[in-house]
């Protein structure tokens, strides 16, 4: 079995307005993942990988901030 | 050892005891996450990954694994019923919750969750794999369902409006208990309203846990609960958006805390909020 550890963990907050997010991400052997969470409730919204931090980060940010567009346009209607 | 006082704390290991115990004939651990990928990016080796969407829930219509199903599918995963199962996930543990909830309804003796779930396991660096564990078959045979764990909508219409002697608990996120929205930011919009069943108090999953993902201390956890009047005498009822959150409150009330009569409302916002004609009730008040 090929074990690896995670290594590099790292979470932080942003504003993707009107809603906040936890990006959270970390090596394993050769790739880095990313997971984009809302920070309330604290459900995934999407996750991504790349070879660099900054790669995973951005393809994962770049896709949450499709996904909540639509939240965001509800929440202007009301 | 943050453990200590809770009512149940044999259903609760830390991630540093499941490490140690990971390799232990009569352990199976379990994944369950909600996002159900995350457990190919890397699993805790000798884990299973069960699907929640697959393998957690009937396949034709809306209701919890047949008992035959999760018969084979214990049996698949190397379990029997003297097992001790240890399940962690994503989300603090959102679906491992969802999944003790169904084990604990069929009777499985011996279940635990890992405390902190997959967030605590990766933040301390603990060893991961891709592989697969190779799987010796088991049978399991399934207790019939123990319903007293299980608030159908006939159960939560009695009790709607005037809770006398019930608490009803809803455990997502301010926003969705106001109706200001229809889901979590970024999720499928479910429901055809928004709000809250009236009568509940809002009490969101995550005021049950730390900031690391493990659960509370049971004097916070008390002070949570009794401070809003839901205390022990009382029959409670949570319920969240599908049912996953609100069995992590559902576990922390009855296992952690002790609470005699809790039931998880699993139909939720999903189906009272697409109820036709049913009461609803908008804004910050129960």
């Amino acid at each position: 079995m090929n074990i690896l550890q995670p290594e590099e963990y790292k979470e932080r907050t942003e504003s993707i307005p009107p809603f906040e997010v936890r990006v959270m991400s970390y090596r394993l052997g050769a790739t880095y993942h990313c997971t984009v969470y809302n920070l309330d409730p604290g459900a995934v919204i999407v996750r991504s990988d790349g070879t660099t931090r900054n790669e995973a980060e951005t393809k994962a940010l770049t896709r949450a901030k499709g996904r909540l567009a639509s939240a965001a346009h509800r929440l202007n209607e009301d | 050892m943050a453990s200590i006082g809770y009512a149940h704390p044999e259903v609760l290991v830390e991630t540093a005891w499941a490490d140690q115990h990971k390799s232990d004939s009569a352990i199976r651990i379990i994944e369950v996450d909600v996002d159900t990928k995350a457990f190919e990016e890397g699993h805790i080796p000798g884990a299973v990954g069960w699907n929640w969407q697959t393998q957690l829930a009937d396949q034709v219509r809306r209701d919890l694994v047949p008992k035959a199903d999760l018969e084979k599918l214990l049996g698949q995963s190397g379990i029997d019923n003297t097992t001790t199962i240890l399940l962690y996930g994503d989300n603090n543990n959102w679906f491992a919750a969802w999944a003790f909830w169904q084990l604990k309804i069929y009777g499985h003796r011996d279940v635990r969750i890992i405390n902190g779930g997959r967030k605590k396991w990766l933040a301390e660096g603990r060893a991961l794999t891709v592989d697969l564990p190779v799987l010796e078959q088991k049978t399991y045979r399934a207790s019939q369902p123990d319903n007293s764990l299980r608030a159908y909508l006939t159960d939560v219409m009695k009790v709607a409006g005037s809770t006398n002697g019930w608490s009803l608990v809803d455990v997502r996120s301010g926003d969705e208990y106001t109706g200001k929205i229809f889901s979590p930011p970024g999720l499928p919009e479910t429901c055809q309203r928004g709000g809250h069943i009236p009568g509940a108090l809002s009490v969101p999953w995550g005021k049950n846990v730390n900031e690391d993902g493990t659960f509370k201390n049971v004097n916070d956890l008390k002070s949570l609960y009794e401070t809003l009047g839901i205390t022990p005498d009382r029959k409670v009822v949570a319920y969240c958006r599908i049912g996953e959150r609100s069995s992590l409150t559902w576990f922390t009330l009855k296992y952690l805390l002790g609470y005699e009569n809790v039931k998880n409302y699993d139909g939720s916002w999903t189906e009272w909020g697409n109820l036709v004609n049913a009461p609803v009730a908008r804004g910050e008040r129960p």
